[in-house]
């Protein structure tokens, strides 16, 4: 009571119109590790008020989840609040009972979490994980907690929502998760919403329908949120307020559209250069002083008239083999069920070229076929029908068993998406970037490769005593790196990048899409980049193809296909992804 | 849903004849490469090299391999699983009587030890490095380092000998009592299915500390088993979800993390009950206890090879039995399993 008083003293006295819902004052966390306490979050304060959006802005580490479980309670073991003061609508949070922050928590604040399949129980029915909210909450009794369950099903868009209350995550898409996991912190018509990251992992289109309905049943409940987030686009589209955060302290604060006109801390525009706008270039990306001392880019055109790769007429289709696999109990079980219903193909009918020294971006969303294509590519997928031309020969005719061995292999190499689950635990970054080279390269001596390895890791911007550390002991930046310089040690022809950039921070991903960007120069390699993110695609390719449920919907020069999509997806692509105000602009 | 279930089921004990057949080949071939000749043993110390060789025709083991396990498995496929040479019955009959005293033992001794040990396990991984975790640690290593016999002895020395709680250590029933008539074959439900409750009671007392016994021993991997996967289970994001949704403490542990961290544990429960039943020998000659184990060993030592193959095929089959219910009851819990198949 005495906390609410002083709560309505302290906003009449200060400016704010309406009494802030959230109130955090100098908020610091600390872990307990091995090596003793480590300060997480430091003298963090900021206010939410009612049917506000407030946006937490930063890059991985910089506290800016721990600050919301702390403000949930709900830190891991070894977390603890070490100073300041939180209090939601009056009560003081830091000092609450465990009791009184359960009732709290799901009731007046909740929070939506990226991942959301692994934000669900694997092995419980997605209705039955609504109904224990609601029953906790006393919202429902065991009569009504499904009927009450599968209204929040239709509130949060799901088709057919009594069938899907039997439902099991894995059953579900992404997309689907994420709407059940709105459906269960909604629930109770809580006042505050914290959203972690609620569409990281999901595809653009389906980003914009999670916000949209996001906002819109925030709205229609007059709800404040905080929206965690490190895509300063997503903040930016969605967020009256900002707050920028940088090793668990806040760098910078202030109403969205003042932030992005004027920032003033180097961090805050260091993350606005580095997101990629529609209209950026990649060594725009990069801070002012370390643009110009970048070269110039020039442009690494086609040398010879023979396509480095062609692709014709490849087709790809999943559809189990049955015939084949005749056992007589096989027919037996199978018998009685209904026969597997026409698999659609994973890849319909594509064809394209990449021009010697070209760069291609194959983009769309998940479940489109890029991957596919890439696998088939890279042979460790039969297609079903077509071919594919390496510098005029068929990679096809090679069996997959022997393709690893072949001299072609050497000539084509990959990036993958997660710079840390693509490397060897076991293997030092020298040992990564070596293996191709003692795979498929010509016979050198200990004394040559290692020279060889030095030199790449020079290249690609890896000190050279980092070299004897494991992937654990690198950054996120470092290990991308070093992913780089493996696919680049036999000097290939063509260079896949699978989402290399996918899993870095922005001000990484501009420093590695840069790199790229110099090394097919100087190497005068080709690539095809395999994305989700018509944006990124734009900034490293020349050429651009839209895939879409296995077919091609479109392909052309990248800068016009951004500019004037022919077909309504790519439209619908291009709408989807949230920028932040044009820099130019301003 | 159940359609894919039951297919998978079905297709787990289609994938268990091989292995059952494996069985029978590897027993059937280590039995007949095992020092000792049966026919010398059987023919007594006093034959000579004749009656020896005549013994030998008369059992068969003068023919070719190939032929004998041929022979064999004409008689396995009639049920006949040959004529023990030391008790002079048929093996079927002594494994029919000696298989549900040491199921009926296994089964009351994992009964204690999951009643402990999933507790034990689950406050451990709750205060993981507090006192209950090295309490927790402490008597699954003491359970675990201290040899059956020894445990048995120690404990028929103090709750017999010394204190006199316990009944003597002589088997499934005292003389006092008669067996129930053979339903399950275990004493104390058969006595339970007749209302003779003080016979129940009896042989419940009398399978107590030789269950204690092989209980201590295994709680060691059902505690430890428990404790992580309750601790990787509650550091996994769907509890951040349930506790960030407000649910009570007691649905969070006992709904959302026990029930995923089930799924090892139900994988080690199988595995500790297939060791138990064929390793708990020493517990069984301690409490003279008439069980499987015992009658194995002592057919081993006088080569009576249709005794030890007898041993073996209901080993192989109960293994495989134990597997699948392992596996069914896995599909009941995960609803991921069926589809994956």
């Amino acid at each position: 009571m005495e906390d609410a008083t002083t709560m309505r003293d302290k906003s009449i006295l200060g400016s704010a119109p309406q009494p802030a819902l959230v109130q955090v004052d100098r908020l610091g966390v600390s872990f307990a590790t091995r090596n003793g306490t480590v300060q997480a979050v430091s003298n963090v304060s900021f206010q939410v008020a009612k049917g506000e959006t407030l946006g937490i802005v930063g890059e991985s580490g910089s506290g800016k989840s721990v600050t919301s479980y702390a403000l949930m309670r709900i830190l891991d073991r070894a977390g603890r609040i070490s100073s300041g003061d939180m209090t939601f609508s009056g009560i003081d949070l830091v000092n609450a009972d465990e009791r009184t922050m359960r009732d709290l928590r799901g009731r007046e604040i909740s929070m939506i979490f990226q991942n959301p399949r692994m934000a669900l129980n694997p092995i419980r029915r997605v209705g039955d994980q609504i109904s224990d909210v609601l029953r906790q909450h006393a919202q429902a009794v065991g009569s009504n907690a499904r009927v009450k369950s599968i209204e929040l099903l239709k509130i949060v868009k799901i088709r057919d929502a009594e069938a899907r209350y039997n439902a099991y995550p894995f059953e579900l898409s992404g997309g689907m998760c994420q709407r059940i996991v709105i459906a269960l912190a909604l629930a109770c018509r809580p006042r505050l919403l914290i959203a972690d990251e609620p569409t990281t992992g999901l595809d653009v289109t389906t980003q914009k329908t999670v916000m949209e309905l996001i906002v819109e049943l925030t709205h229609e409940r007059n709800m404040s949120t905080i929206l965690i987030t490190h895509d300063l686009g997503l903040a930016s589209s969605y967020c009256d307020r900002i707050i920028v955060m940088k090793d668990g302290a806040i760098v910078e604060a202030g109403e969205t559209s003042e932030l992005f006109a004027s920032p003033k801390h180097a961090y805050t525009r260091k993350l606005i250069r580095a997101t990629p706008r529609l209209d950026s270039t990649v060594r725009e990306l990069l801070l002012e002083d370390l643009a110009t001392a970048a070269k110039p880019t020039k442009a690494a055109r086609a040398t010879s008239d023979v396509p480095i790769l062609q692709v014709t007429s490849l087709t790809k289709s999943f559809a189990p083999e049955i015939a084949k696999r005749s056992l007589w109990l096989e027919k037996l079980i199978r018998s009685k069920s209904i026969k597997p219903p026409e698999a659609p193909l994973a890849i319909d009918d594509i064809s394209f070229s990449i021009p010697a020294g070209g760069s291609v971006g194959l983009v769309g969303e998940s479940g489109c076929g890029k991957s596919t294509t890439s696998s088939i590519i890279m042979r460790l997928l039969e297609p079903t029908v077509g071919s594919v031309k390496l510098n005029g020969v068929e990679l096809t005719d090679i069996p997959i068993k022997s393709f690893a061995r072949s001299t072609y292999r050497a000539q084509l190499q990959m990036v993958f998406q997660d710079p840390t689950d693509s490397l060897n635990p076991r293997f030092t970054a020298r040992r990564v970037i070596e293996d191709p080279i003692r795979m498929l390269g010509s016979d050198e001596d200990r004394k040559c490769i290692e020279e060889r390895v030095e030199q790449l890791a020079e290249r690609v911007g890896l000190p050279v005593d980092l070299l004897s550390r494991f992937p654990h002991q690198l950054s996120g930046g470092q290990k991308a790196r070093v992913g780089i310089a493996r696919a680049i040690a036999l000097s290939p022809k063509l260079l896949i990048l699978d989402e290399p950039t996918a899993a870095l921070d922005v001000s990484v991903q501009a420093i590695v899409l840069n790199l790229l960007h110099d090394l097919r120069a100087d190497f005068g390699m080709s690539y095809l980049f395999v994305s989700h993110d018509l944006n990124v695609v734009r900034l490293l390719c020349d050429d651009v193809i839209v895939m879409r449920a296995g077919r091609i919907v479109e392909q052309g020069n990248a800068s016009e296909v951004l500019a004037s999509p022919q077909s309504p997806y790519t439209q619908t692509l291009i709408d989807a992804i949230p920028h932040p105000p044009s820099l130019h602009a301003a | 849903m159940l359609g894919s279930r039951t297919k998978t089921v079905l297709q787990r004990l289609w994938q268990a004849l091989p292995v059952l057949f494996g069985v029978i080949v590897v027993t059937f071939l280590l039995t007949r490469a095992l020092p000792g000749d049966p026919a010398v043993y059987f023919a007594g110390p006093a034959a000579d090299a004749n009656s020896i060789a005549e013994i030998r025709k008369s059992l068969g083991l003068d023919l070719p391999l190939p032929q004998q396990f041929l022979i064999y498995l004409g008689d396995l496929s009639r049920g006949d699983l040959g004529q023990s040479l030391s008790t002079g019955q048929p093996v079927l009959t002594d494994l029919t009587t000696r298989l549900p005293a040491s199921l009926e033992l296994t089964f009351a001794a994992l009964f204690l030890s999951t009643m402990i040990a999933i507790p034990m396990g689950i406050l451990a991984a709750l205060n993981p490095g507090r006192l209950v975790d090295h309490a927790c640690r402490l008597l699954v290593t003491m359970g675990v380092s201290l040899p059956t016999f020894f445990t048995g002895l120690v404990l028929v020395f103090f709750f017999y000998y010394l204190l006199g709680w316990a009944p003597s250590p002589i088997g499934r029933l005292d003389f006092a009592y008669l067996p129930p008539p053979h339903v399950t074959g275990f004493f104390t439900i058969d006595a339970m299915l007749v209302g003779d409750l003080e016979t129940a009671w009896a042989a419940a007392a009398q399978v107590f500390m030789p269950a204690v016994t092989l209980a201590l021993f295994t709680l060691a991997p059902i505690a430890r088993m428990t404790r992580a996967a309750m601790i990787q289970a509650l550091s996994s994001e769907y509890i951040r979800t349930a506790r960030a949704a407000g649910l009570s403490s007691r649905k969070v542990i006992l709904t959302y993390a026990l029930g995923n961290a089930m799924l090892p544990v139900i994988t080690t429960l199988g595995m500790v009950f297939s060791f138990t039943l064929g390793a708990n020998v020493l517990v069984e000659k301690v409490f003279a206890w008439p069980g499987i184990g015992s009658y194995a060993v002592e057919a081993l030592v006088v080569s009576d090879y249709a005794a030890v193959q007898g041993f073996v095929l209901s080993m192989a089959i109960l293994f495989v039995l134990v597997n699948l219910l392992v596996d069914v009851i896995y599909t009941l819990i995960d609803p991921r399993v069926g589809s994956e198949a």
